[in-house]
């Protein structure tokens, strides 16, 4: 392994495990008021101060960033899924049924992500509780990012569908469905964890663009895209530099992933 | 050969564009909310009028058949009106094409002309620092969000082209370097430096035509890039372009410009894309 990645992956490490540890951390947690202390800087009771209506900011990144730790690779999962289900199947079985899922796929990819997603995402109630807000988000990312993914892996599919072992294994009678399950599937893995992978930084940063928004997750829960819609409101960089820890926290994540993700991208293609 | 090929370019462009309209249409249809209106709670409006509006809202309610309505009046020309901003969309669009195009234009000439030089430099040069450098710099910009590239657009009151530019450059110039690093180092390109050929003749004989088509095939995906860029960038910067308008019609569930957007900015990234791989098809068609 590399050092460069053994560093990305000390400081994914890191990041998450304080973040996990949130609530010992901060245990006031992300939604109580200091209103005595609104809009305060760092002190020693608020390290990166406070926000306008004197939440904690410190608190407020940690769960911030365990949640977006969290759900990012759980929507990247979904749309692995759906994309070895759909691209896999699709790529298997050939003829009508690649054409087909070859059609939706470019016409998914033929519009921009971000045109695609803030569109189903406004389209979708934005008034709503924090936890609905926060699956509605990741439950999109994961359920439209599957599309390049999908072409991938349905060119893969394709050139294993006449792979001699898949002909032994038909001629030997073996049903069409355990086939796929059992023979195509695991021969696909190597592309599905390389897409899983590639998504996931994806997935970290179209949150944080949906959150500056106002497209996001809902008030009070915290997120990336929440917290760093603060800088909309900033005159200087200079001015309140601790309001930038987010920007600076997921430059280092996003980056640790790309580095890591770096090694996966040669099955990805 | 190649006529046949720009046919089926075009009959698959305006199949993936006409589908595209009907997937808009169908989500903003299914979108909750849409069956309302503020203007039906309008007390000024007596029953005649809200009438009306309910009949003109109805109209609507089967997708298919206000798809195919828009779809034969936009062949005469009519795009139909917006629901929010009570104008008609041609004219939303003609107003607003100018500064997006604009946008889109300067940031793909400032990320293309960063990108190239810094790929080709790195790639000719083979310096490890410079390299180093200039990968940091793309892997940093990558990690940005666009949204906060906007913000920081306006904070440091620069031009919002720059911001899309920024967004576009670091996939472009990682792109390109892979390609051109790939392409100096054939059999052959080794043999021209060690024969002492001018590195400028070396570039534009056989480095520049055998990385032509991929790059090309970038420029096309740079386009699609730089739209998506666009929206973000166009709303947080307060731009009144294509961008802003979009989102604005997505908030307000604006059936009719929504569905005029998505069919443009379909045609646009399926025609650039399109164009890139025909050019690219009749470059690399030449010998290298």
């Amino acid at each position: 392994m590399k050092t460069s990645r053994r560093v990305a992956c000390a400081v994914l490490l890191l990041v998450l495990g304080v973040s996990l540890c949130a609530k010992l951390v901060a245990p006031a947690g992300y939604a109580r008021q200091y209103r005595e202390a609104a809009d305060a800087p760092p002190s020693r009771q608020h390290w990166l101060g406070t926000d306008e209506i004197g939440r904690d900011r410190f608190a407020r990144v940690l769960y911030g960033t365990r949640l977006s730790l969290l759900l990012a690779p759980a929507a990247a999962l979904l749309s692995t899924l759906m994309a070895a289900v759909i691209g896999g199947l699709a790529g298997y079985l050939g003829g009508i049924f690649q054409r087909a899922a070859m059609t939706v796929t470019d016409l998914f990819l033929s519009l921009p992500w971000l045109f695609l997603l803030i569109t189903v995402r406004a389209l979708l109630p934005l008034n709503v509780s924090p936890l609905v807000s926060v699956l509605t988000t990741f439950l999109i990312l994961g359920m439209l990012g599957w599309t390049s993914a999908a072409r991938v892996l349905c060119a893969s599919a394709a050139s294993l569908r006449n792979s001699d072992f898949l002909r032994q294994a038909r001629a030997s009678g073996i049903p069409g469905a355990r086939l796929f399950w059992i023979h195509v599937l695991p021969n696909l893995k190597p592309v599905l964890l390389a897409q899983f992978w590639i998504s996931i930084p994806i997935f970290i940063l179209s949150e944080a663009n949906l959150g500056i928004l106002g497209l996001g997750v809902a008030e009070p829960m915290p997120s990336w895209g929440s917290l760093l819609k603060e800088l909309e409101g900033l005159v200087s960089v200079g001015e309140e530099p601790w309001k930038f820890v987010p920007l600076v926290l997921l430059v280092a994540v996003v980056t640790s992933f790309q580095l890591i993700v770096s090694k996966q991208e040669e099955f990805a293609v | 050969m190649l006529g046949r090929k720009i046919a089926r370019h075009s009959v698959a462009i305006v199949g993936t564009a006409l589908l595209g309209g009907l997937l808009s249409a169908t989500m903003v249809r299914l979108a909750p909310g849409f069956d309302t209106d503020e203007a039906q709670i309008d007390s000024h409006l007596n029953s005649g009028s809200l009438r009306a509006l309910r009949e003109a809202r109805s109209q609507q309610n089967n997708i298919l058949v206000f798809y195919l309505h828009s779809l034969k009046r936009a062949s005469q020309g009519d795009l139909g009106s917006s629901l929010t901003l009570h104008q008609p969309v041609s004219k939303l669009l003609r107003e607003r094409a100018p500064l997006t195009i604009q946008l889109i234009g300067v940031a793909l000439v400032v990320s293309w002309v960063g990108a190239m030089t810094m790929a080709l430099s790195a790639a000719g040069l083979r310096l490890e620092t410079y390299d180093a450098i200039a990968t940091v710099l793309s892997g940093i910009l990558l990690c940005l969000p666009a949204a906060v590239l906007g913000l920081l657009s306006v904070l440091w009151n620069t031009p919002a082209a720059l911001a899309v530019a920024a967004i576009v450059f670091p996939r472009d110039f990682r792109y390109a370097r892979n390609l051109l690093g790939r392409a100096y180092s054939m059999p052959h390109i080794i043999t021209a430096r060690a024969k002492g050929l001018h590195e400028l003749r070396i570039l534009f004989w056989h480095v520049i035509p055998v990385a032509c088509p991929q790059l090309l095939a970038l420029a096309g995906v740079s386009v699609s890039l730089a739209i998506g860029a666009a929206i973000p960038i166009e709303a947080l910067c307060g731009l009144a372009g294509i961008g802003q308008l979009a989102w604005q019609a997505a908030l307000a569930r604006d059936l009719p410009l929504l569905v005029n957007i998505t069919v443009l900015v379909t045609l646009v990234t399926l025609l650039a894309n399109t164009a890139a791989d025909l050019i690219g098809s009749m470059v690399g068609s030449e010998p290298a």
